[in-house]
């Protein structure tokens, strides 16, 4: 990376001493009353987001993170486009605080239509201020240069490069809100499968994680964890710890307990014996086994209506109500990799280097953790293995700096283990749908009513009481009240709303401030379990109404770009023309459709299972998806993310569920808490993408989770007659079957 | 404090440290070589595998001390960013990662599979690697990723292959 590029602050600094001369040249008019897109109108200078060095290096800056979802070489290909450079010539650097433009969260598919927009907007900008310097410099008409590799060019041959027109603050200046004239000539990278940047140092042993990140003088810390977030520490004797060795120091605050040592493993044994010599009282503090439905309905939830369309009663019906009620178990992000982090304070400044989803955010809890202002703490961004969420990530942040903050000086680096990332990272939260719909007589769906009741799917830092070492300090910050995110986007109740026109529809999010498990941001928040409840049901009501579920789906959707995404699923399936195989086996098939938030990316998705009842195990046997994001910049990279989703929420629905006594989380490893393995992966997995180019760029990383819990549920349904309305699948009721 | 002598990607090492410490350890922090990963610590995810005489191991439970005169080989020894080995460049063309921490034990694996079973069946690959985890969800490319590797394979001639 491009370490020798001056940091953001700095360089406004000292644009700031004497910066108005320079832009007094050619600057574009500010306009007020435009709107920049986002992540560019919090950021708005053009520098901030594409430097260019007199070597003609170009630098781009973006506040986005990969988290293996290949948005590195998704933004390099916006970029590249728009500059008609190849991505290749590019440097990129990801979220810093001192770098990088502050775009929040890395969350909620979010990055191509934010970052991906104002990039392009910015790139689009700096490529129509270079064309003015170069035909200002050549003495030329703009329509008469032509751009090739970062170099302009007259029809005489003259020619000038990117860096001989950027020597000083020609950049910096603010982007307008009109979108830039279209860049000349071909497309040099949107819509092209430019292989990831990130891919190669990943397969032969780079340093490609945070986890690989090794500094001088770097030590190790393990925290020793409470048995349970309600226990209490009696007495801890560090005697022994302190005699073992390699061993640095032992940190006690409240119960925050944690050892430092000068080596990994001395340090994971060091944790273990201390461990062993805590007492702790752990009083019974969560539910005796209820299931569910009954542990969700007796939380007290704060409702809030977030549709109320149409009058019931207002239509003729057929008569036929149906109801039903789903719900999802509290669920794990389950990182294969266990959070890292590793922070180091020198000099009354920490840096911090951190997989968090968010570096600025962060900042700010840590800041209020460590008391001590935002300005002495750099976050800066290094990859971790694929979170999906808010995981243990910001966390381990806090531990290190924590323990950075007791060893001033040395970097200190803490990986968790997989009982504690198992055990205490945020789950995502339990759920309960209560649906109930009437059929019209025309065989449509004439009324609606649908109330999802859920704990927060946010606690995201913030505060320093979303972080979990913080909670357990002798003078302890409380987790703040979490909120419901507002709709469109929605948390709990993303989705909640149907994509379908249905002319009375009434739907309640009954949202719950406390939950008996920390809960957060898992991979599509409520949306999962919204869209398996809406369409689980939507196939019920087919069925109810003697139609096709994808005919049944069709006769309800208005939106032409969700009829295109349904109907190329179905035929790519060939769902028209299936037959059900013969075997010791049963098969079925199922479908469902979602539009993430009702916003984002499109998916549809046909699924065949094979149920074998005497063990009760459900695989995919095929599944073939259609997908539409907008304007596509990397077709490979949408595919990749669907697959990866379908098989992902394969595993969620199948098998995975977080299990506890009245005292501890018990589910603390691969064993406890299986998760897919390549034996029951399916056969084949199809990914039909529809480009819409000149579109908006739409998020696809979250788009697959819903649709597949709901198809394969109705494949269930198909193959074997059983209506599975809990999140994972009963096996046991399939094997009774 | 002991010394040990090992043998990985074919270079010798001197190591000094705790008898009890796993391979996966010293691989990382004393050898600085990154590709092995810890996940789990307890043999259930295979982020860590290696090969110990041409055997895929889990290097999170070998201690060192076992480790003895046995040819220790990691994903660093298969081949580099600019000379991939054939499963990694198969990796890159079917760009079977998303974020990739379970990739280096993933190539571990099926290069012992490879080496044994040069033209497995899908049903052997898939048996093969279901040791291994990946969370991402990236189970198709690393299944296809493999068979290109073994066709690859399969069209060399005796003598070129590994």
């Amino acid at each position: 990376m491009s370490a020798q590029l001056p940091c953001n602050e700095g360089r406004r600094r000292f644009l700031a001493a004497g910066g108005a001369l320079t832009l007094s040249f050619a600057m574009p008019a500010w306009s007020a009353s435009g709107e920049l897109p986002r992540s560019l109108d919090k950021t708005p200078w053009l520098d901030a987001w594409i430097r260019i060095g007199a070597d003609d290096s170009i630098t781009v800056f973006t506040g986005k993170v990969e988290l293996g979802q290949g948005i590195k070489t998704a933004l390099l290909q916006v970029a590249a486009d728009e500059l008609r450079v190849a991505p290749g010539r590019l440097l990129l650097v990801t979220a810093d605080t001192e770098r990088t433009p502050d775009e929040g969260l890395t969350a909620g598919s979010n990055s191509m239509k934010d970052s991906g927009t104002a990039l392009r907007h910015a790139a689009g900008q700096v490529r129509a201020r270079l064309t003015d310097l170069a035909a200002a410099r050549l003495s030329v008409p703009a329509t008469n240069l032509t751009l090739k590799d970062g170099a302009f060019a007259t029809a005489d041959g003259r020619r000038v490069t990117f860096g001989q027109l950027v020597t000083g603050q020609e950049l910096h200046v603010r982007a307008t809100p009109e979108p830039p004239p279209p860049a000349p000539g071909p497309k040099t990278a949107i819509g092209k499968s430019v292989p990831r940047v990130d891919i190669p140092p990943k397969l032969t042993g780079g340093r490609a994680y945070i986890q690989d990140l090794r500094l001088p003088q770097m030590v190790h810390a393990r925290v020793v964890r409470p048995p349970s977030q309600a226990a209490r520490l009696l007495d801890v004797d560090t005697a022994a710890v302190l005699r073992m060795p390699g061993v640095l120091k032992v940190v006690r605050d409240g119960r925050f307990l944690a050892v430092i040592a000068d080596g990994e493993y001395r340090a994971v044994k060091a944790a273990t014996t201390l461990a062993r010599a805590t007492r702790w009282d752990t009083p019974a503090s969560l539910p005796a086994h209820p299931d569910i439905a009954s542990l969700i309905r007796a939380q007290p939830a704060e409702p809030y209506s977030i549709l109320d369309r149409g009058a019931p009663g207002s239509i003729k019906t057929s008569g036929k109500t149906l109801r039903a009620s789903f719900t999802r178990a509290f669920q794990l992000h389950g990182s294969i990799g266990p959070s890292c982090a590793v922070a180091q304070l020198v000099d009354g400044h920490y840096t911090v280097w951190t997989h968090s989803q968010g570096v600025f955010p962060l900042r700010g809890a840590l800041a209020e953790l460590l008391g001590v202002k935002d300005s002495t703490i750099r976050c800066i961004h290094l990859e971790g293995a694929g979170c999906y969420g808010h995981n243990g990530a910001d966390d381990v942040a806090a531990d290190a700096a924590l323990l950075a903050r007791a060893l001033p000086g040395r970097p200190v680096r803490v990986q968790w283990m997989r009982e504690e990332e198992h055990a205490w990272e945020p789950l995502g939260a339990a759920m309960v749908v209560d649906v109930a719909a009437t059929l019209g007589a025309d065989g449509r769906i004439a009324d609606w009513q649908y109330a999802v009741l859920t704990p927060s799917h946010n606690q995201r830092p913030g505060k320093a009481g979303n972080l979990l070492a913080a909670t357990h300090l002798a003078k302890p910050f409380a987790p703040p009240v979490p909120k419901p995110s507002p709709q469109p986007e929605g948390s709990g109740d993303r989705n909640a709303i149907p994509y379908y026109a249905i002319p009375n529809a009434r739907v309640m999010h009954h949202f719950q401030p406390r939950a008996i498990l920390r809960t957060s941001a898992l991979r599509g928040l409520g949306a999962y379990c919204n869209v398996f409840a809406i369409e689980s049901f939507m196939d019920e009501l087919a069925r109810a109404a003697n139609a096709d579920p994808v005919a049944f789906r069709l006769r309800h959707l208005t939106d032409p770009r969700a009829i295109d995404v349904v109907k190329l699923a179905a035929s790519k399936f060939g769902w028209d023309s299936y037959q059900r195989p013969q075997g010791s086996t049963r098969r079925g098939r199922g479908f469902a459709f979602a539009r993430y938030k009702n916003l984002l990316a499109y998916c549809a998705l046909a699924v065949e299972v094979e149920v074998a009842l005497e063990t009760g195990l459900v695989r995919i046997v095929r599944a073939q998806a259609a997908v539409d994001c907008g304007e596509i910049v990397t077709p490979d990279g949408v595919r990749n993310q669907i697959e990866g989703g379908i098989v992902q929420s394969t595993s969620w629905t199948l098998l995975e569920k977080v299990r506890y006594d009245e005292q501890h989380v018990l589910t603390v490893d691969w064993a406890s808490y299986p998760i897919l393995r390549f034996t029951q992966v399916p056969d084949t997995v199809g990914v039909h993408l529809i480009d819409r180019p000149g579109q908006p760029f739409l998020g696809t990383g979250e788009a697959a989770q819903g649709p597949t819990a709901a198809a394969i549920a109705n494949a269930v349904f198909d193959a074997c007659g059983l209506r599975m309305r809990d999140l994972p699948l009963d096996r046991q009721r399939m094997r009774r079957a | 404090m002991t010394t040990y002598r090992l043998q990985v990607n074919g270079k010798q090492h001197a190591v000094d440290t705790d008898p009890d410490t796993p391979l996966l350890y010293v691989l990382r922090n004393d050898l600085e070589l990154s590709g092995a990963k810890f996940g789990c610590g307890l043999g259930q995810c295979g982020s860590c595998t290696v090969l110990v005489d041409d055997q895929p191991a889990m290097s999170c439970l070998v201690p060192v001390s076992s480790v003895g005169r046995r040819a220790v080989r990691t994903v660093e020894g298969l081949g580099t960013g600019d000379k991939p080995g054939v499963l990694q460049q198969a990796f890159i063309d079917e760009q079977a990662a998303q974020c990739g921490y379970c990739i280096a034990g993933m190539i571990v694996q099926a290069t012992a599979l490879l080496e044994r079973t040069p033209r497995p069946t899908d049903a052997q690959i898939r048996a093969h690697m279901s040791p291994n985890l990946c969370r991402c969800g990236t189970h198709m490319r690393i299944l296809r990723a493999v068979r290109r590797a073994a066709d690859v394979l399969a069209k060399q001639p005796a003598g070129a292959k590994r």
